[in-house]
């Protein structure tokens, strides 16, 4: 028998486990682990800050769809990835999160950098573990990595005592599930065919039907499946912040993003529709609006695989546990079909026709457009590229104005909000995807959260594009203090000048470039496209007047939906 | 938990409760996780008795008394589901379940009191435990409604130190 130290034993089991890539920060608790790492073929990612080793995880595990890892040590080590598990936890996002621990004599203590993650965590991850001995190890990583990737995906965090690393252990991995140790949990359950017929009965007495697409849909790999049902039922589609890229936005039966800043399109198709299929979706708060004015005529079909998701925040008619694409295989094999959908395309055309996606138009001298700089960096990505952003409204005009052909190409923080997610998810996603251009879409406000990641992008190598749209403000808040309270801004002004975006960013070894006309917007892409040794940052300097539209007021009804200043009819 | 006492189920019951007998795996934290659910996701809880189940030490039965008025049933049964350490839950509604709680309770005593102290331990179906100079110790298993009963029995004496259990349930037979 092979005996390993506790240490060894953990990163023989993350290779077990596939493991290529750990994003991490060592300290005094986890310093067992970095050693034997050097012998490992796994690549680690030396952050400069452990909340970006968690978004950095978080990235690669939504451009792959593997499990992302992180490593760092006990204490604020542990709180600083806290973020990361939390938002992991809001998007379902696999990861594996390991931290040190105190040696288990000194737990309780109060000893050097001891805090108690498990307890901190207990509420933000699908499950953790405190690992009481070394040859425990190999079960709590398979257990971890096995939670982690099945069933609604979420964190998971194994917390090693320093003791249990240094001491010795025989070695064995789980070969089964059953050794897994994990008596209850049952990820996966039986499609049941009574409640498929019962669904498929809407379906066929539908007249408005609508598929509301969520990030299960992403999550069970369901595109193929999705696209293949909507193609056979002509079904219109919408897919929400955690599902674009799902289904493409090139497809005519695609209407866009449902929720406060949806196309009128997606939105107003949802009120008026008799039939809501929501797939992977959980009716957030950001999509429903006022939820007793949400979709009041539809009955609704509610496809997911955690069933404490049903009658959470929507009665469900028909609720079908199951991962998205099963639940569209039996739907498909039972020949659901709604009626003639005829004077439903012929209403949602009206509305496309009448309420366009729009903004104003593009200034020569600038300040540039938001929405324009977006368009014109897709215009020039290579197809495959995929996009990350922070929160707030470079985000949500990222989302809008992006188009989205394929799945796992739009990498955001969307249940949690996380400021400053951008740049390491973007860092993450490149070294999950290598092959592919990586933009950033960042704002100003979000950037100097965590773009000290730059640094890291730069010394590993990994060639990521930030632009910055800096419109020197807390964007979206700055929007809120204006539509509703009075233009009375407080606390929203960043400054375009201060830091120095292209100053800062030369200084973390990247290129900087800024741009404030139409011409110059122009020439920075072009040599951003253009660079693919290092990481580049773009300075936008964009109108700080650019409010996000179309917009449902937080508490409204998706009624009352606001659209453009330009489509109401009146000056703005 | 919720200020409003539980009022039992044989006088009345005026509140909507269920009863969920869930079995854990008896591992540390497993209570926490429990509780901090409830705690987090706005769900009351009137009572909690845990102990090991069983012959098994590996698994733990953990009894709540919830309100269904503060969340849905199926949603406190849902998310406990999904914490990986709940194995089983039997949802018990109070008519199909049978429910046992143990009362225990020292009451002062002296020449003038004995009487009627005595009296009420003897109508509430308790008994004596153990008698000291100037109290007697007396305990009652039974329903939660005989034990509300003599709670409130005993409320006309001073200085009563009294201890309840929360109940545990099994699924009534037939």
């Amino acid at each position: 028998m092979v005996q390993l130290t506790g240490a060894q034993a953990l990163i023989k089991s993350l290779e077990q486990e596939g493991v290529d890539t750990i994003f991490g920060l060592p300290g005094g608790a986890i310093l067992p682990v970095y050693d034997p790492l050097i012998d490992s073929t796994i690549r680690h990612i030396l952050v400069r800050h452990e909340q970006g080793a968690g978004h950095m995880a978080e990235g690669y595990a939504l451009a792959t769809g593997r499990p992302g890892v992180a490593m760092v040590t006990s204490g604020p080590g542990a709180t600083n990835i806290v973020t990361p598990i939390g938002n992991a936890h809001m998007d379902s996002t696999p990861l594996v999160v390991i931290t040190g621990q105190v040696a288990t004599a000194a737990i309780g203590t109060d000893a050097f950098q001891e805090c108690d993650i498990t307890g901190i965590t207990m509420g933000i991850t699908k499950h953790n573990f405190l690992v009481q001995s070394a040859q425990e190890i190999p079960r709590a990583v398979a257990a971890a990595f096995h939670l982690a990737t099945t069933g609604r995906p979420g964190p998971v965090l194994i917390d090693v005592p320093k003791d249990v690393t240094q001491s010795m252990m025989d070695w064995w991995y789980p070969a089964t599930v059953e050794e897994y140790d994990l008596p209850g949990y049952r990820p996966e359950v039986e499609l049941d065919g009574e409640t498929v017929a019962r669904a498929v009965a809407l379906i066929n007495d539908s007249e408005r039907p609508l598929l509301y697409v969520g990030g299960g849909t992403l999550k069970s790999n369901a595109a193929n499946e999705l696209l293949a049902f909507a193609e056979r039922t002509g079904m219109p589609v919408v897919t929400t912040l955690m599902a674009r890229g799902s289904f493409p936005d090139s497809h005519e039966q695609h209407l866009g993003m449902p929720g406060m800043h949806g196309m009128y399109t997606a939105v107003t198709a949802i009120q008026k529709s008799d039939l809501l299929i929501s797939l992977g979706a959980r009716f957030d708060d950001r999509v429903t609006g006022k939820i007793s004015a949400f979709a009041a005529d539809a009955k609704v079909i509610h496809v997911d695989i955690d069933k404490a998701e049903f009658n959470k925040v929507r009665r469900a008619d028909v609720a079908i546990q199951s991962n998205v694409a099963a639940a569209l295989v039996a739907l498909d094999a039972a020949q659901a079909m709604p009626r003639n959908l005829d004077v439903w395309w012929k209403t949602i055309n009206t509305w496309r026709d009448q309420y366009p996606l729009v903004y104003d138009a593009p200034q020569a001298d600038g300040p540039l457009r938001p929405q324009h700089v977006i368009e014109a960096i897709a215009a020039k990505a290579a197809p495959g590229t995929i996009v990350s952003s922070g929160v707030g409204q470079h985000q949500m005009w990222a989302s809008q104005h992006w188009k989205f052909e394929e799945p796992r190409t739009w990498i955001n923080s969307g249940g949690a909000g996380t400021m400053g997610f951008g740049v390491p998810a973007a860092i993450g996603a490149k070294v999950g995807q290598p092959d592919r251009t990586v933009w950033c879409i960042d704002g100003d406000g979000c950037f100097q959260m965590t773009a000290q990641e730059l640094v890291t992008a730069r010394s590993e190598g990994i060639p990521i594009k930030v632009a910055i749209l800096n419109n020197a403000y807390l964007g979206m808040v700055r929007q809120w203090q204006e539509m509703f309270y009075e233009e009375r801004y407080s606390e929203v002004y960043l400054s375009a000048d201060l830091p120095d975006y292209v100053k800062w960013a030369e200084a973390m070894g990247c290129v900087g470039l800024r741009a404030r006309t139409l011409k110059e917007m122009h020439d920075v892409i072009d040599q951003a496209n253009a660079i693919n040794d290092v990481p580049v940052v773009i300075d936008f300097r964009t109108d700080a007047s650019e409010k996000v539209f179309p917009m449902v007021a937080s508490g409204a009804s998706n009624d009352e939906i606001m659209v453009h200043p330009s489509q109401r009819g009146e000056l703005r | 938990m919720s200020p409003e006492p539980y009022l039992g189920d044989t006088a009345r019951t005026p509140i909507r409760h269920h009863i969920l007998s869930v079995l854990v795996e008896n591992k540390p934290g497993v209570l926490a996780r429990i509780a901090g659910l409830f705690a987090r996701r706005g769900f009351n809880i009137y009572s909690l008795a845990v102990a090991p189940a069983e012959s098994h030490a590996r698994f733990s039965r953990v009894t709540i008394v919830v309100d269904a008025e503060s969340a849905p049933l199926e949603q406190i049964v849902g998310q406990l589901d999904k914490l990986v350490n709940v194995v089983a839950i039997s949802d018990l509604s109070p008519r199909d379940a049978l429910e046992r709680e143990l009362l225990i309770a020292s009451v002062p005593v002296d020449d003038g009191s004995r009487l009627a102290v005595l009296d009420t331990i003897t109508r509430g179906g308790a008994s004596i435990v153990d008698v000291g100079a100037t109290s007697v110790t007396v305990m009652l298993a039974g329903t939660p409604g005989a034990c509300d009963e003599l709670e409130r029995s005993l409320e006309d004496f001073r200085e009563v130190e009294l201890h309840r259990t929360g109940r545990v349930a099994l699924p009534r037979l037939g």
